[in-house]
């Protein structure tokens, strides 16, 4: 019997391995340690590495499995353990905070309370179930060796008047994220849609010039660095400003109209196995350690004197950030017919699946 | 000194602790109420808001709908979800359906609700919930028929509002309670202040100060400090009586007294058997006048102190003369002077003390028989104005000039004989005095003497 009980759970096994899986993983602390605690997150290994070895490395003999994920494929596989009621991650961290707060909405998440989670903005706390815990720009990232500063957009207007020319030369040189395969492109444009008129020129005009939607930052940063794109709009400013500290070249821009502010969003899932010790890992990232920790992976960008030099400031910083709030409104963009009837926009403009210049020849 | 005085009263608890403890039951009951009252209005309060909430959310949405090829479109304005967003800790759940029951949009563990009512109660993700059911009627071209928008959202902001409704109120009833606890401890000890006021004014008298109390009182206790007075007044006067008493036993007593001893010495050493005879008889006569005396200085003491203290009933005075006159003929048998009753046919009624009465009248006839001639009539008159009781003789009377005088203690009139120690008018006018009246003297005709008591009528009583 227990050999059939078996052979069933490596058949389910099997049947969950055709389901979305981590893009990468990767464990931090002694192997043999008696706790381990699961984190998934849409950050960047890279990019995370730091806070991870820092909570790892406390005294206790703590594990940490970090697995990173693409955002839409890590709401589907946390909202099948909720409704399953199985084992879940201990740690749920996504940039795209729509979708974490629709699994805080449908009772995914549970809640925590700490004298760090009381002390964040309530922009950046639901529920006590959702936290924002870093703090990044939606830029506007160029090739500093491709464009000169007079040409550089310093606002989506100015991006606009760049792209109007018929013989632009940024024509099906920009590139932005492809709303259906990134989470966190859907959410920026749809935040674009609600804060101004704008996107529907700036829609327009991406079309009218060819530009070009892709996935993933680090494939928009890339080809931004080897000149195949000149200019990316609305990329996540902290990959963008931690390439540029190996890459001169990389500059960004936060636009003057209004420049979007993300926390990338935590919540412990309501079967976590180990609550208290992702409860501890939150209030260690809003710690003054884990701060700085987030800090200096760019995850956390300063925008005062202490500025990073390879970003650009808005004028007037107070009236041109637009934090994303972590309210139940995130949840307007994630219904059917809103999110079928946007894309089906986006869709217009963007025809090709995969993007690419040569779906509009010349 | 308070502690002294206390233990001489019966004490019934203290004003203050009554106070209290009516207070605290006012203020309990009207907490209790209050506060019910309060998480009434404050659920009610909250339900309603928040149901606005609700149900502008819900037309928002009605409002989006549109058609596309037949089917139901929803475009979901970003405000109906900011408006629920209003109660910030709430979930949020929606569902639109078509005509034929179909969710087209929002939360498939949405239900329908079976009947019309726009608000229901269910439950969300393990949570209590309030949803609102919005219907939308469609008439077109493409699609004739009703849509159903169902929002709803948890209800913590709900319970929320509503415990900081009760709770403002609750803080509210404290603090009033707590003035109006405060204002009674200053209202009580005010109030108790002319208590106080008195007890000091008693502390600091002498033990022989029986002067009324005279202390700024509020009118509640003018009637307590009167009747205290009253009191003073009555002791007062008793005191005086008894002193009086003392003083004219001493002074009157002494003499006939020292007067009994000589003549007893002198019967103890008179050797003839007819001196001692006439000796004793003397001495018969002082000690017959002495119990007169000692009978009248007594009499006057009880008359006074009746005065004080017996109530004043209806007295028919004809009664008052005809008991005089039977109790006189007693005390003085062998009278060869018949005393006539002179009485009306009605009944002559008065608030009075028939003994004091019947005594003064007593006093006057023997007046009569010892000072007037005969014959001697105890009458009882109406004159108009008052009642009159007194005895008429046909002798010369005293003199005219001691009239004024008549009623005092010991007053020197013509004729004082041994036998009497002037007390007899003093005891009448105290009588009339008693009863609100006053002892008159007249000389009618040259062969006529009154003296009699003119005393009040009682209203009532006339026909």
């Amino acid at each position: 019997m227990k050999r059939i009980a078996l052979v069933i759970a490596m058949l389910l096994a099997g049947a969950a391995a055709a389901q979305p899986v981590p893009e990468a993983l990767k464990s931090y602390g002694p192997a043999d340690a008696g706790r381990r605690l699961l984190v998934r997150g849409t950050t960047d290994i890279a990019r995370f590495e730091t806070v991870l070895q820092l909570f790892a490395s406390r005294p206790g003999g703590l594990g940490i499995d970090y697995e990173q994920w693409g955002s839409n494929d890590l709401f589907e596989v946390t909202l099948t353990d909720c409704k399953r009621g199985g084992q879940a991650a201990d740690m749920v961290i996504s940039s795209a905070v729509d979708l974490q707060v629709k699994l805080a909405n449908d009772g995914c998440a549970r809640a925590h309370r700490s004298t760090g989670t009381a002390s964040l903005p309530q922009v950046a706390n639901w529920r006590d179930e959702v936290f924002g815990i870093t703090r990044e720009l939606a830029v506007i990232v160029y090739n500093r060796r491709l464009i000169d500063d007079a040409e550089v957009p310093r606002s989506r207007f100015d991006l606009i008047d760049l792209l109007r020319p018929e013989d632009s030369r940024l024509r099906g040189r920009v590139a932005t994220y492809d709303i259906e395969a990134s989470g966190l492109g859907y959410l920026f444009a749809f935040a674009d849609a609600q804060q101004a008129t704008t996107f529907g020129s700036l829609i327009e005009a991406f079309g009218r010039s060819g530009a070009v939607a892709t996935c993933c930052s680090s494939e928009i940063i890339d080809g931004v660095a080897d000149g195949t794109y000149l200019i990316a709009y609305n990329v996540l400013g902290s990959y963008a400003l931690a390439r540029a500290e190996e890459n001169p070249d990389i500059a960004a821009v936060a636009p003057d109209d209004y420049t979007l502010v993300l926390s990338r969003a935590a919540l412990i899932p309501r079967q976590a196995a180990e609550p208290e010790l992702a409860g501890a890992f939150l209030d260690f990232m809003l710690s003054e350690t884990g701060r700085s920790a987030l800090e200096s992976a760019h995850l956390i960008v300063r925008t005062d004197d202490r500025a990073p030099a390879a970003l650009r400031l808005p004028e007037t910083p107070e009236t041109s950030f637009r934090p994303i709030a972590l309210t139940p409104s995130l949840l307007v963009g994630l219904d059917q017919h809103k999110r079928r009837d946007f894309v089906a926009l986006w869709r217009s403009t963007f025809p090709n699946e995969t993007g690419g210049t040569e779906a509009r020849p010349k | 000194m308070k502690t002294r005085a206390r233990a001489g009263a019966r004490l019934t608890g203290s004003l203050s602790f009554r106070l209290g403890v009516a207070l605290a039951l006012v203020l309990a009951i009207g907490g209790v109420a209050v506060s019910l009252a309060a998480y009434a209005y404050g659920r009610s309060a909250a339900q309603q808001s928040y149901d606005r909430l609700l149900v502008g959310a819900a037309n928002q949405i009605a409002g989006s709908l549109g058609l596309r090829d037949g089917e139901v479109i929803v475009d979901i304005p970003v405000s109906a979800f900011e408006l629920l967003s209003l109660a910030p800790r709430d979930r949020v759940v929606y569902a639109v359906f078509d005509d034929r029951g179909r969710l087209v949009t929002g939360y498939d563990t949405v239900a329908l609700p079976e009947g019309d009512g726009r608000f229901f109660s269910g439950s969300f993700a393990g949570e209590p919930a309030r949803y609102v059911h919005v219907r939308r009627q469609i008439a077109e071209r493409s699609f004739l028929g009703a849509v159903d928008v169902v929002v709803g959202q948890t209800t913590e902001a709900r319970r929320e509002l509503t415990q900081q409704i009760t709770r403002n109120a609750l803080l509210a009833v404290a603090v009033v309670g707590l003035v109006i606890s405060g204002l009674a401890v200053l209202a009580v000890n005010s109030a108790l202040r002319p208590l106080h006021r008195i007890e000091r004014d008693f502390a600091l008298r002498s033990s022989r100060d029986l002067t009324p109390v005279d202390v700024e009182v509020p009118q509640e206790i003018a009637s307590l400090v009167a009747a205290l007075n009253r009191f003073i007044g009555r002791i007062d006067r008793q005191l005086r009586v008894m002193r009086t008493l003392i003083a004219d036993a001493s002074h009157q007593l002494r003499t006939p007294i020292a007067a009994l001893r000589a003549q007893a010495e002198l019967a103890r050493e008179a050797t003839d058997a007819e001196d001692q005879l006439r000796i004793v008889e003397k001495i018969h006569e002082r000690s017959r006048n002495l119990s007169r005396l000692t009978d009248q200085l007594l009499n006057h003491a009880m008359i006074i102190h009746r005065a004080d203290s017996v109530d004043l009933a209806p007295v028919d005075l004809r009664v008052v003369a005809s008991d005089a006159v039977d109790q006189f003929d007693q005390t003085l048998s062998g009278s060869e002077r018949v005393v006539r009753i002179d009485l009306p046919e009605a009944p002559m009624v008065c608030d009075g003390d028939a003994l004091s009465l019947v005594e003064a009248c007593k006093n006057l006839i023997n007046n009569a028989v010892a000072y007037g001639k005969p014959p001697i009539t105890v009458f009882v008159r109406d004159d108009g104005a008052a009642l009159n009781i007194g005895v008429r003789d046909r002798g010369d009377g005293m003199a005219e000039g001691l009239w004024a005088d008549a009623g005092k203690r010991f007053a020197k009139r013509s004729g004082v004989s041994s036998t009497s120690a002037g007390l007899g008018l003093s005891i009448v006018s105290a009588v009339a005095q008693a009863h609100g009246g006053r002892m008159t003297i007249r000389r009618p005709a040259d062969d006529r003497f009154e003296v009699f008591l003119e005393l009040p009528k009682v209203r009532e009583a006339e026909p």
